[in-house]
């Protein structure tokens, strides 16, 4: 533990959430682009639980934004699924670029 | 190099690669496989830290919950053989050039940073004790965002319900004239 410094917790949680925003910019399918979000939230739960152990051990505070993190993750991925089943049945395809029926 | 250490840069780079996979991989069923070994390695990253219970509802909760989800939407919209188009080149470089520029920028503030430790003492982290000061009332309890969280979960659950309700044939054939 004491071996490895923050910088480098804090280097894999930065790569993890850029691989993300990466992915979020190349995938047109709705499911992936879901599936690049998850990666960015994860990161970011990384970086809470990494500044609580190395920098606010005497407190939980971090504990408790990952724990309601991972809640409202699992909230949005379930409220994304269903408008993606429902766009799924309207449009018979969850390429981002055919629902475009709001686009003016 | 120690154990430990060792430990953390082999879980580190297992989660860089597949998550870089996750994101690359043209068969959709492969990224969310990619996606699950990611969410594995991120839980094994809390068990090197030593939080266990987060380690254990990091499990619970995406490789159990959300991965299984991902993967039975997918099974809804998709033909497992058939391959996802190659992207835009011109997308993709770009998209890259901004990811590296911004990475380079967010990791160069982080190494000029410097942190210090606050905690002098460091808690022996018990479920216990997470337990009851995420029920306490008093000045350092997390009861109210607790209950703020609950009531979303369940607006997200009936939300989710009522959303994807098929409506009947009828009343949608009505709505499209």
């Amino acid at each position: 533990m004491i071996g490895v410094p923050l910088t480098h917790i804090l280097f894999l949680s930065t790569a993890l959430f850029f691989i993300g925003v990466f992915g979020f910019l190349t995938r047109r399918n709705m499911i992936t682009m879901l599936m690049s979000a998850e990666l960015m939230l994860n990161s970011v739960n990384i970086n809470f639980i990494a500044f609580n152990k190395y920098l606010f051990g005497h407190q939980l505070d971090g504990v408790f934004f990952t724990l309601f993190l991972i809640a409202i993750a699992a909230a949005e991925a379930a409220v994304a699924i269903a408008i993606i089943i429902n766009i799924y049945r309207n449009y018979q395809s969850i390429d981002i670029d055919d629902a475009d029926t709001l686009k003016f | 190099m120690s154990i430990s250490s060792f430990i953390f840069y082999f879980l580190a780079a297992f989660i860089l690669i597949s998550g870089m996979l996750a994101v690359t991989t043209r068969k959709i069923f492969r990224a969310a496989i990619y996606l699950l070994f990611t969410m594995i390695g991120v839980a094994g990253l809390y068990f090197w830290l030593s939080y266990e219970f987060i380690a254990a509802v990091q499990i619970v909760v995406y490789v159990g919950g959300i991965v299984v989800l991902i993967i039975f939407s997918i099974f809804l919209t998709h033909h497992l053989s058939s391959e996802m188009e190659r992207p835009n080149l011109f997308r993709m470089a770009f998209s890259l050039l901004a990811v590296l520029f911004a990475f380079t920028f967010c990791y160069f503030i982080i190494l000029k940073n410097e942190f210090l430790p606050l905690g002098a003492v460091p808690l022996d982290l018990t479920v216990e004790r997470i337990g009851a000061q995420m029920l306490s009332l008093t000045e350092h309890g997390y009861i109210l965002p607790f209950e703020v969280v609950s009531m979303l979960l369940l607006s997200a659950m009936i939300g989710c319900i009522v959303i994807a309700l098929k409506i009947p044939v009828e009343s949608s054939q009505k709505n499209e004239n």
